[in-house]
């Protein structure tokens, strides 16, 4: 914890929290995404749509999900389709305004990679792969990815194109047919990034409170490009954390109990 | 017609050296007890196709029975990776194996097309995306009215399915409900299917209409295992056994652990250890 009384992460929560509203209907991911989204359900967006890909539609979960599957996602769901038919109907259908999506290697055009490290055939470390998110990152109007800062992970050329953002840049999805945004939000630890309207490359458009351009630059694998007009994030607020850190430590326990903490 | 055998018997009956078998169930209700006893009885060659391969073809894997895995995301949701299979990928150990790897949306259209007899999926799926490149069964057609370019890939047609499932009524009927996954498309894809259950009732008479029933003329065997999804877990039985997904990390990280492990935990038990394993999960329902 810094003097601040956040942690970065928490700060990347909170900043992808504020970025969904009432009205949206998330794809969600594990991890910080599913955070995020269950932060603004619970704060400023009670009415928000949450979907994950076991089939879950509208879910509440008290407890964040370890798995995209737990029972409680269905038990608060407003309905439980298929799988075949959460992918075609839902996502394929165009049902979805904002797909959320982690990474472990994503490059400055927010392609992503997490399937392996190295050669394909031959990996030097074999990743989980994709699950629904070669599909999520094309057929979702919007993309917003999470991800902590880091050279491995933000790099020049990533080894593997799990999902596609904007390609090469420009109007790399328009040539493959692809009509929807794509990747339109990068939420790190340090800050918020933008794609340029032109080249799509992810622009600094708002640092977090206490972070330099160059720590942003240092945690970065490719030369980072800075708006003109540089915002500073606006700190979490009491509630806001307050709803992060409740949740955090109901998950915490829940997960560690054997299950005995959802059971009770 | 449907049998209700012991569990031995009916995964001996309907699982064969060099088949090509799916152990269906996303994230909820995984037959971990079937594919236990497969471990037991030791086959070999095995195709196995899951969307999210999970602990038991981890564990399959590393045990060396498999030749080929067709699936979608090989992690351990929520925790990592998987680390008998990263080991066969990587290192070729203890055998290499073949890997076929889709999207969710590939696998889950391959099933829907598998159950309905056809022989491809259509879908608009994998653009841009690099499995296309290294997939050889990722193609496209293009629509005959609009002249859209849409993928397809061959559809998913297992010698055997095997799936866990809530209740079979007398009859042989089966119930599955809540995250119902990908389980009617998997017995309905499968030459044989073959359902482990909770429990089974006398008849279905006061269920919703509406409810996932597997008739039992779709179904070869039915084995009654109670527990036999843990650690994954029955709506409306027990809960997921989020604890020992983590504790599998650290298990399968070490070769000499997992066989520890395997030979304690797998080979000197049996289907009816299942029911122990899921008592402190069980909710007051």
């Amino acid at each position: 914890m810094s003097e601040l009384g956040f942690t970065p992460n928490e700060m990347m929560t909170i900043a992808a929290s504020r970025a969904l509203t009432n009205d949206d209907v998330c794809f969600v991911g594990i991890g910080a995404p599913s955070a995020a989204c269950n932060v603004a359900r619970l704060t400023h967006a009670p009415d928000i749509t949450l979907i994950y890909e076991s089939g879950t539609i509208g879910t509440a979960p008290q407890v964040l999900p370890l798995s995209i599957g737990d029972g409680e996602l269905c038990e608060t769901a407003v309905t439980t389709v298929s799988v075949p038919e959460m992918f075609r109907y839902w996502l394929q259908g165009g049902r979805i305004s904002i797909g959320l999506l982690g990474a472990a290697q994503l490059d400055k055009f927010g392609n992503i990679n997490t399937t392996v490290i190295g050669d394909y055939h031959h990996p030097k470390t074999r990743l989980p792969g994709g699950g629904g998110a070669p599909e999520i990152a094309t057929s979702s109007k919007q993309v917003y990815i999470t991800m902590a800062q880091s050279k491995r992970g933000m790099v020049e050329k990533i080894d593997f194109f799990t999902s596609f953002g904007h390609g090469e840049g420009g109007d790399h999805r328009k040539r493959l047919g692809i009509d929807t945004a794509g990747p339109t939000l990068l939420i790190t630890d340090l800050a918020i990034w933008k794609p340029d309207p032109v080249t799509k490359e992810f622009t600094v458009v708002s640092l977090h409170p206490g972070v330099t351009c160059q720590q942003v630059q240092d945690s970065c694998g490719w030369v980072v490009k800075f708006a003109q007009a540089l915002d500073e994030t606006p700190a979490p607020s009491e509630l806001e954390l307050q709803t992060l850190r409740d949740l955090q430590a109901r998950t915490k326990a829940a997960h560690e109990g054997t299950g005995k903490g959802k059971a009770d | 017609m449907v049998k209700f055998l012991p569990l031995k018997q009916a995964v001996a009956e309907n699982l064969n050296d060099g088949d090509s078998v799916a152990f269906e169930g996303f994230t909820h209700l995984i037959p971990t007890a079937a594919a236990h006893e497969a471990i037991r009885q030791g086959f070999r060659d095995l195709t196995l196709i899951r969307m999210t391969p999970d602990l038991i073809y981890d564990q399959m894997i590393g045990m060396g029975m498999a030749k080929k895995i067709v699936f979608s995301y090989v992690g351990n949701p929520g925790v990592g990776l998987l680390r008998r299979a990263r080991d066969a990928i990587e290192n070729g150990f203890p055998r290499p194996i073949e890997v076929e790897e889709h999207s969710h949306a590939g696998m889950a259209n391959a099933y829907e097309a598998g159950a309905a007899g056809l022989p491809c999926a259509v879908f608009r799926g994998y653009r841009g995306a690099g499995l296309a490149e290294v997939n050889p069964n990722i193609r496209s057609v293009t629509c005959p009215f609009t002249g859209e370019v849409l993928a397809a890939v061959p559809s998913i047609r297992p010698d055997v399915s095997f799936i866990h499932a809530q209740k079979a009524d007398r009859k042989g009927n089966v119930l599955v409900e809540g995250i119902i996954g990908i389980q009617k498309e998997a017995v309905l894809a499968a030459r044989r299917a073959m359902v482990t259950v909770e429990e089974v009732v006398d008849t279905f008479d006061d269920l919703h209409p509406n409810l996932t029933v597997l008739p039992r003329w779709t179904i070869a065997a039915i084995s009654v295992v109670p527990g036999g999804s843990h650690p994954s877990y029955a709506h409306g039985y027990y809960a997921r056994d989020n604890a020992a997904y983590l504790e599998w990390d650290e298990i399968a990280a070490n070769r000499e652990k997992f066989q520890a492990w395997m030979q304690a935990n797998v080979i000197e038990k049996s289907a009816d250890d299942f029911a122990a394993r899921v008592e402190h999960l069980r909710k007051a329902a």
